[in-house]
């Protein structure tokens, strides 16, 4: 589009057409900015506003200070570390094997393959796969929360798509002086493939980080719970008023006008990484759409 | 848009490549690549099909103690229990209006929004839009419940504008009839800016000589867009209305689960969260895997027909 004088009609439409922008834009943040907002207010003064808020109301970190003081917190977030460090280290490497696997010529890579895809069609259900779990021994264990979802075949072939285009002449010197698969899949291919390796850690890590439901139906030990069912707790429990144990052990303080200042400082701190790492996110989600995509 | 799985024959193409020499010739050259494929073999056998071989249960009365295969079967009365429920139609019904509704206004949105984007001339402006709007894919799922939830609570914003407009205070969740419109537009917040990547990659490819073409003519804007733009994207937005055609039973359940409470089933309930309810609060394992089990059949049919259409229409599909 080369750049000359608008007409009157242009203008109108530039006009309108920022205008339309701009309040989607505000209404996508605003949520956030009313969380921010509502985490530094002060409890009482918070209670009486109404209406749109650009700046706390009153200032005061007391939710961030309960925040820090509730036992789930610390709790959570060291599980949720632990689930994205280990899960999504995991998540990429035998994710990566298989890929690699079935982006090579091998005899038996098409029946992998409809094996695979076959499951993005049809799935056993949310019953049959709380059974195998159980009755594979996993209820109540870390690795209930790592193993159910250790490949996502969307991110599979993203990762065989990659390796796909990598040029199989690479490889063929290494089998001639008789690497074994491993060995070139480590020599080879793995420091070849930095960007599919960084969007999958990505795309692995925030699944894990954001993921609450399998731990909800897997796990009974508050002490193995992730960061997001505490947070479910004290969101939407408590906030539907039903009694759960967080509320006892929030002791009188919850029950009174402070409930939404820490609510809002939970959010704040359990989201600041995501945000911390939103710049790469976003880069490297695009990216990761854009390879999918060029395959469709 | 050819196919989303990708064009390596997934039928395979001869039998003969399997032949007993071959076989044995490629197991001695790739043994140690096979090894590779090991533990997300594993994964795929436990995991995916451990779980579609479990679906059994739907045909029998499942106890923990006699397991899968000693359980005794019972045909189809959990499917034909379901069918004569009282639950059975508002769980279909709520299933399939929530999809229109989603479709009908949220499949549109990143279209609009992308199509919006492409007429920006500064590009600072569109890359903040872009970056704000991506924002909500990215936050948890909990979080954007959380968020909703005090939105429309009885002293939340958005209560608050419609009590400017003479409503009583109430919490909009503790009303069936307001449940529809906030899954839809929760839905349109979170998925639009994020939706629209694709079509702004669409975009990119249309050819720049048509729009300096239509300048020479004096085209006026809507034109453009409407007889350019929209043209060039019309093969994306088939493809991907298509899929969406073939979702229609399916339905992201997780943001009901942390919305809706008995108070709004009558709108909010759809067979996913009956499936959790019955299965796993109530332990009704074979009943809640028979409606579950019905609703992966229907999504399968639906998406193979989708797949049909699709094929049909536009010569690609998804295999």
């Amino acid at each position: 589009m080369g750049r000359k004088t608008l007409s009157a009609g242009d203008y109108v439409f530039y006009t309108i057409n920022t205008a339309i922008l701009v309040t989607f834009g505000v209404a996508a943040l605003y949520p956030f900015l009313e969380v921010v907002f509502a985490s530094l207010s002060d409890a009482i003064e918070l209670t009486a506003h109404t209406g749109v808020m650009l700046r706390p109301a009153g200032f005061s970190i007391e939710g961030y200070r309960m925040a820090f003081q509730y036992r789930g917190l610390l709790t959570g977030y060291a599980n949720t570390v632990y689930y994205v460090v280990v899960g999504t280290t995991l998540n990429v490497t035998i994710t990566g094997l298989l890929a690699y696997v079935v982006a090579t010529k091998a005899l038996w890579r098409n029946v992998i393959i409809v094996l695979i895809v076959l499951t993005m069609f049809f799935q056993g259900g949310l019953i049959p796969r709380y059974l195998v779990v159980r009755s594979l021994g996993l209820l109540n264990t870390r690795w209930a929360v790592i193993l159910p979802v250790l490949i996502n075949t969307f991110n599979l072939i993203i990762m065989r798509t990659f390796f796909q285009g990598i040029p199989d002449s690479l490889e063929e010197s290494a089998k001639i002086d008789g690497a074994k698969s491993l060995t070139i899949f480590i020599r080879i291919i793995v420091p070849l493939s930095g960007p599919v390796i960084a969007v999958m850690t990505l795309y692995y890590g925030v699944s894990h980080w954001n993921s609450w439901f399998n731990a909800m139906i897997f796990l009974r030990d508050r002490s193995l719970y992730p960061l997001q069912l505490f947070l479910r707790e004290i969101l939407i429990e408590a906030a539907y008023g039903e009694a759960t144990g967080s509320v006892e052990e929030m002791g009188a303080a919850y029950q009174n006008v402070n409930e939404d200042i820490l609510r809002n400082a939970f959010i704040v701190i359990a989201t600041v990484p995501i945000l911390c790492l939103y710049p790469f996110l976003q880069k490297y989600f695009v990216k990761g759409v854009m390879i999918g995509a060029l395959k469709g | 848009m050819q196919s989303v799985i990708g064009a390596h024959g997934l039928g395979g193409k001869s039998v003969s490549k399997y032949s007993p020499t071959s076989i044995k010739r490629d197991f001695v050259q790739n043994r140690s690549l096979y090894l590779l494929a090991i533990p997300g073999l594993v994964y795929y056998v436990l995991f995916q099909y451990g779980p579609m071989y479990g679906a059994i249960i739907a045909f029998k009365d499942f106890t923990p103690r006699l397991g899968f295969l000693g359980s005794e079967w019972v045909g189809f009365r959990h499917f034909t229990d379901f069918f004569g429920s009282y639950y059975f139609w508002r769980l279909v019904r709520n299933t399939l209006v929530l999809n229109a509704l989603e479709l009908i206004w949220g499949f549109p949105a990143p279209i609009l929004l992308a199509l919006a984007l492409n007429e920006v001339r500064r590009s600072g402006f569109k890359r903040t839009i872009q970056t704000v709007s991506y924002l909500p894919h990215f936050i948890s799922t909990v979080v954007v419940c959380g968020m909703i939830i005090r939105l429309v609570s009885y002293d939340g914003l958005i209560v608050d504008a419609l009590h400017g407009f003479g409503m009583d205070r109430v919490s909009l969740l503790s009303r069936a009839r307001y449940f529809r419109s906030i899954y839809v537009v929760s839905e349109i917040w979170q998925k639009a800016g994020w939706g629209s990547i694709i079509f702004l990659a669409a975009l990119t490819a249309i050819d720049p000589q048509l729009y300096d073409a239509a300048d020479v003519d004096g085209v006026k804007r809507f034109q453009r867009i409407w007889y350019i733009t929209v043209p060039g994207i019309l093969p994306t937005i088939v493809i991907l209305l298509i899929l969406r055609l073939g979702q229609m039973m399916s339905i992201g359940f997780e943001k009901i689960l942390l919305l809706y409470n008995p108070l709004i089933y009558e709108t909010a309930d759809v067979i996913a969260t009956f499936v959790f309810r019955k299965g796993l609060l109530e332990a009704s394992y074979s009943y809640a895997t028979a409606v579950g089990l019905f609703n992966s059949v229907i999504n399968l049919l639906l998406l193979l027909a989708a797949n049909k259409i699709s094929r049909a229409v536009n010569d690609t599909s998804l295999w």
